[in-house]
Parts: structure tokens; sequence; C-alpha cells
């Protein structure tokens, strides 16, 4: 039997304003937006068409925000708006109408980075919320205090503090702290890298990030032979001397056989250390991923939602259920780790190994009815599935189960020997109940 | 129209390199110490401060000590006697970046100059006017910003510009140990042997043979530099012509004695100019000066000033 021992906080802080954890979660398009929102956050952050960090996202319109703002408030839900970019000159200009814009649209708060981009919206927008990014590397409570006097209720910490740091910032200034507890990270200080400007002319700060940090690189040394860590034979083996042009006294620090060196991160992932986030205060747990899929989106906010209101409900009770864990790896592209909230990152934090396949799943279908007397679902089509293959249903609050999936029919009421037509209406019967909005996924 | 002649700042790492760069015609220099300031060319104490300041006044020279580190909880308490103790020294100013150290400025030591310095992210002019509305009298303008950027903003900043003008820059800073991690990774680890800027430690990418990255560890994490050097001097006269107040030589990573004949070239050709701007010509033979000492393998170049980046 378990037995129940009273829960002792590792890590004290104050959480203020919010009684429960904001879950924040990624959303790049307005159908992400739906999906995250469906699947339990309680807000999302979205770009629009100027001034954000991913100048690639398939970026929301005013039209698209109005809607998804629209959606959201049926669920309780907010949306903010990520205008995180560092400006330049030529960015200043349009900067007071883009706000009045975001306002008009119903955002409830921008999350900005650069100082022009905040002191805008509480000079012209002044109920529009400023939340201060991470691309800030905001790394001290001092600083947290200034930007608190600069009128910001809230401030995303730099990935860098641990949640030690954090209880400090929390027990010396009354504020909002949102931190990243979920996904890809950027190795360096945020903001601090222009590797991609350097490489490919491509501006970092601007959202032409290339993730250079991830390429590979082979380190050497200007110095004495003596200290060298590779004996002359090994480094005349080596893979880079062929082609490279050394000077008299330049050594590799690597033989044939390493990996090669790299800046590359592992992912954060801190599903096992909820109540430690919870117990230090902070107030906004935000997942990263405006490019990520609707399946990560979904599975990733699902399992945190459960997560945060388990130990909400009962923190004595709390554990750790190890079908979150099996969930989130459903969704993982990359390896996962903890970050900075324990320790400085280390060998194991990085990825020097060839990278293995990523998310070992596919969004296959997404339920759109359900016949409780016949059994039959109405699935639109997200990706090819057959009969006789192994799918998954899963739904917000984590219901999941496996099935084969049997005969298939298109609307008109023809069998099928596969699912090829994206968005296609297909009839199949499910071995247990489901609802709109429950996903269908089959493995790589 | 001639405007005032600007400031030639140089950073530097020691009471020696203090001296012999104010002799060699810089009009200010930049130093302080790892814990406080980031990728100094070297680590100099309050009390080698308080000499430096010395030092400087006696030639008419200033001091500004480099105060930008991303500042953790942990050194918070150490800031404001620390800035107590720059203003007791006399210097003439401070590079700061994180508004912990404004705060620690306005409450203790009213009287420092400030230089808003945030590396990469000092992008606009609109931007530096804010934190000049917060006390701030000089901006360093990012090193990424190309030469249309720099000359329009200059007219709309209220507070004073300063540009670099020579030597390399960083281009990756992070809190990880990356050298130490990889070291293990192989099976090798580095605890406690130098990975510091003297180790002479790059990268190479593995499309780019020909580009080397230095590479360093130290306090304050790890540093990634640019594998060329810019070098303005064949367009000086444009940024002297559009009335930037300082013009920084960064000095990290080189000799002593290439500082100084870079130093040299440019007090002659800023010397040049404000004899006779309208007649000034660059001369070739201060770009071969400079090119003596060059090291071969980084490549001299006009980095970010005539490059259009995209996003």
């Amino acid at each position: 039997m378990h037995t129940t021992e009273k829960h002792t906080p590792k890590f004290t802080g104050k959480r203020h304003r919010l009684d429960k954890p904001e879950l924040l979660a990624p959303a790049g398009n307005l159908e992400k937006l739906k999906f995250a929102i469906h699947y339990g956050a309680d807000a999302v952050y979205i770009g629009g068409q100027k001034y954000g960090l991913r100048s690639n996202a398939d970026n929301f319109s005013f039209e698209e925000m109005k809607e998804g703002v629209e959606f959201a408030k049926k669920y309780g839900a907010k949306v903010f708006v990520a205008t995180n970019i560092y400006a330049h000159n030529e960015d200043i200009a349009g900067i007071e109408e883009y706000l009045r814009n975001l306002h008009e649209a119903g955002i409830s708060a921008i999350i900005a980075a650069d100082p022009i981009i905040v002191d805008t919206a509480r000079r012209v927008v002044p109920e529009l919320e400023v939340h201060l990014s991470t691309q800030q590397s905001t790394l001290n409570w001092q600083a947290v205090q200034f930007w608190k006097e600069e009128g910001l209720p809230r401030v995303v910490l730099g990935r860098e503090t641990s949640l030690e740091v954090i209880a400090e910032i929390k027990n010396h200034v009354d504020i909002e702290i949102e931190a990243f507890i979920h996904g890809a990270m950027c190795s360096s200080y945020s903001g601090r890298c222009v590797l991609s400007n350097h490489f490919t002319d491509r501006d970092s700060n601007r959202g032409g990030c290339c993730q250079s940090c991830r390429w590979k690189y082979d380190l050497f040394e200007d110095g004495r032979p003596e200290e060298v860590w590779v004996s002359e034979e090994e480094a005349k083996e080596s893979r880079v001397l062929q082609q490279f042009n050394l000077g008299v006294n330049q050594h590799p620090l690597f033989s044939e056989e390493d990996n090669a060196f790299t800046m590359s991160s592992k992912d954060l992932c801190m599903i096992a250390h909820i109540p430690d986030l919870i117990d230090v205060g902070v107030d906004s747990f935000k997942i990263e991923g405006r490019m990520k899929s609707i399946h990560y989106v979904a599975t990733v906010v699902n399992v945190y939602r459960q997560a945060i209101d388990a130990y909400m409900a009962d923190p004595d009770n709390y554990v750790l259920r190890p079908e979150w864990v099996e969930e989130m790896n459903k969704a993982a592209n990359r390896p996962l780790n903890t970050g900075f909230f324990y320790d400085t990152p280390d060998h194991e934090d990085h990825i020097y190994e060839p990278e293995e396949k990523a998310a070992p799943y596919d969004f296959a279908g997404l339920v759109l009815e359900y016949d409780e007397e016949s059994k039959m679902a109405t699935i639109q089509q997200r990706n090819h599935f057959k009969p006789g293959q192994e799918v998954e249903f899963f739904g917000p609050g984590g219901s999941v189960f496996k099935q084969t999936v049997g005969q298939i029919w298109d609307e008109s009421g023809n069998e099928l020997n596969a699912a090829r037509h994206p968005l296609q209406r297909i009839k199949l019967k499910v071995e247990q109940p489901v609802r709109y909005f429950d996903m269908m996924r089959k493995k790589k | 129209m001639m405007g005032n002649k600007p400031e030639l700042l140089a950073a530097a790492g020691s009471l020696q390199e203090v001296k012999e760069y104010i002799a060699a015609g810089a009009n200010a220099v930049l130093i302080g110490e790892e814990r406080f300031g980031t990728r100094l060319p070297g680590n100099m104490n309050i009390a080698d401060i308080s000499e430096a300041v010395r030092a400087a006044h006696a030639d008419q020279a200033k001091v500004y000590v480099s105060v930008n580190n991303l500042i953790s909880n942990e050194i918070l308490d150490e800031l404001s006697g620390y800035v107590q103790a720059l203003a007791a020294a006399g210097v003439d100013g401070i590079e700061f970046g994180d508004p912990a150290v404004l705060r620690a400025v306005q409450q203790y030591a009213p009287s420092l100059n400030l230089h808003w310095n945030a590396e990469m992210t000092s992008t606009n002019y609109a931007t530096a006017n804010y934190w000049g509305s917060k006390g701030a009298v000089r901006v360093l303008l990012a090193r990424e910003l190309n030469m249309d950027e720099l000359t329009e903003m200059k007219p709309h900043l209220q507070i004073e510009a300063e540009v670099q003008v020579h030597g390399m820059t960083n281009i990756y800073h992070s809190k990880r140990k990356l050298v130490q991690s990889y070291m293990t990774h192989q099976g090798r680890p580095v605890q406690g042997e130098n990975l510091g800027q003297d180790r002479g430690l790059f990268l190479i990418e593995a499309e780019r043979q020909d580009e080397k990255f230095p590479i360093f560890e130290d306090s304050n994490g790890t540093h990634i530099m640019s594998s060329d050097d810019i070098c303005i001097l064949e367009d000086l006269h444009i940024l002297l012509g559009a009335g930037m107040d300082s013009l920084k030589i960064e000095t990290i990573l080189k000799p002593i004695s290439y500082n100084r004949t870079v130093i040299q070239v440019y007090r002659t050709a800023i010397d040049t100019y404000f004899e006779d701007p309208e007649g000034y010509e660059f001369q070739e033979t201060w770009m071969d000066t400079i090119r003596e000492v060059q090291d071969p393998e980084r490549e001299l170049s006009f980095g970010f000033f005539y490059k259009e980046q995209v996003y």
C-alpha cells in the first residue's frame, strides 16, 4: 500500500497573483493554438507578422489573432504575442501601430526583449501587459526589480537561472516569474549569439537564426607540442589534418574516432520536477516550440496539465506517473535534460553523438465525431494509415488506448484499403469512446 | 563642417598595456576584471585600476571600467562596494549592460558616467536613448550594424556613440563550460587546466576550413570570437564625418606590439583627417603597416560594415 508522507518543499518562493501556475504553450498557427488550448494550456504565445523571432514560422495575421482570442476565451485562456526581436532603426517607426493592433485584436500580453518595444507599449497601450522576454537574459533580482518598476507584471528569466536563484528572486520581488520548463534551448545566453550572422548573414536576433550551434566543429590548439592532448601520431591520423593546412604549432584536440565539438544542447524537460517548480513559486510554466507540430504541442501540454493539476489537488500524495514520461518520449525530438535548474549543464547535457531520428510518432487522424451506439468514429485524416495498423488514441486528461485499425470507410460508405487523402473524413470502429479533438497517432 | 575629434579608445589588460596604449595614441582605455566585466584582455583589480587612473590622468587620458557582465544574484552583493571603489579610484566611466549595475551606480556611485554596452543587442538609436533617459551618457553600438545604420542613427542619438573600428568581436557567449564538457565527453577531462585566453584554443567549422574561431573559457563561461578582425581604417573618414564620439580598438587575444602598431596607425589617420577634413586622403601605407603585423590566418575585414543581413 502506498503510504502518505507530508510533502516537504525543497525550494520555497512566493507565487503572486495566480493561485495556480499558468501553463503557457507555443502556437505556431491558429490550428496549433486550438489544440494547445483544448489540451490544457492556460495561455498560448504566438507570433505576428512583425517583430517576432521566428521569421520562418506560419505567423498570425491580426484577423487570425482575433479568431484565436475568441477561441481562447471559451476556455478562459489567454493569447500572448512574441515581439521579442532586438529592433534596428528601420523597425522603430511601425512599433506603435503594431502594438495598438495587437491590443485591438484582444491580445493579453506581449513578450518583449528590446526596451524600446517595452517602453513604447507602456506608453501607447498601457492596458496591454508587457512580459520581459528571456532574450534579455535576466538573472538577478535587482534587474527583475528594475523591470517591475518599469511597469512590467512579469519577467521571463534567463534559462541560466537555477531553482535556488529563482527562489531568491521570488523572495525579493513581488512579480510574476515565467520559466521555460520544456523544449529546445539556446546553449548561449539568449540574444548573445551571432554565429548565424557570421556564418550565413542571417540575423539571429531578428528571427533569422540558422542554428549554427548544432553544427559540427573541430577543436584545435595553438601552442607548444608538449601541451597537446593527442599524440603526434594521432594528430597525423586526424580527419581534419588532411583538409586543413595547419600552422606549425597547431594541434587538433581530438583524434580520428572522436565525435566533433558542438555547442548543441539537449532539450529541456521538467516533467519529473513539477513539485519543485510549483514550490519555488514559478507563476508561468513555459513550453518552447512555435515551430513544433500539433502532435508535439498537444502531447506535451496534455502531460504537464495532468501533472500540475495532480500536484495542486493533492501535493502530499503526488507521484510522477510513468505514463507521463512515456508520453513525453513519444513527442521528444532530442535527448532531454533539466537545463540549469539544478546545476550548470555538463558533458552529459550536450549532443555529441549523431542525432537519433526525431519524434517516433506521427499525428495520423483527428477525431471529429463519435457515435456511442455503433462505436463508430469519424476521423479527419492527417497522415496515411490503413487497416491492420496499430494506432493510439489520446485526448485531454490522459486517456490513451491502443487498437488495431479495422475496416475503414469514406463518408459515402465505400470501404478503403488506406486513408490516403489529407483531411478526408474516414469512419472506423473504435474500441473505447472518443471525443471531438481526440487525436490518433501511429508509430513512424 | 568640422566636428569634434573623437576619442580613440583601446581595451587594456594590464598597467603596462594602459601605459603603452596611451603612449601609442589612445585617448582612453577600457579595463576591468573578469568578476564584473566580460572578455577583457587581462584582469586588473581595484589597486591596479587606481594606478591606471593615476597614470592615464597624468597623460590626459581617460579610464573606463567594464562592469558589463550578465549579473548573477551572487555578484549583486558586491556591486555596491565595487562601484563605490571605482568612483573613489576616479575612473571616468563604466560600461554596463545589466540594469542591476545601473541601479547600483545610481544608489552608491551617482558620479560615475554610464556607458551602455549590451554587446550584440544595442542595435537601434531609440533603445540607446531609452538607456540615456535612465542615465547612460554613451552607447557602444553593436558590431553587427552596418555603416548606413550607424551613420543614419547618429543624428538621432541623444547620447555619445562609440563604434568598434578594429579587432575581433565576440560571436557567442554561453554560461556552459563547453570545452571542458567536450574533453570530458572524449574521456579526457581537463578539470583545473587552463582553458583561458592564453591557451590558444580555436574552432574550425566543418565547411569553413580556413576560418579559425578563437574559443576560451573563464569564470563567465565559454566565449567564441570572430575569425576575422574588423579593420575600417580605409573608410574611417565616414565615421569621422558622421561625428562618432569614440572609436574603439579591441585588443583582446593580440600581442601588445600588434595593438601598439594598430593604435599608432589609427591615431595618425584621425589626426590627419582633423588637420584638413576636406583634403583628407586615406594612405595605403597605413594599411600596409597593419598588414605587416597581422596574423596571416586572420582576415582583416570590414566586418558587418557593408553587409546586408537577412532574417
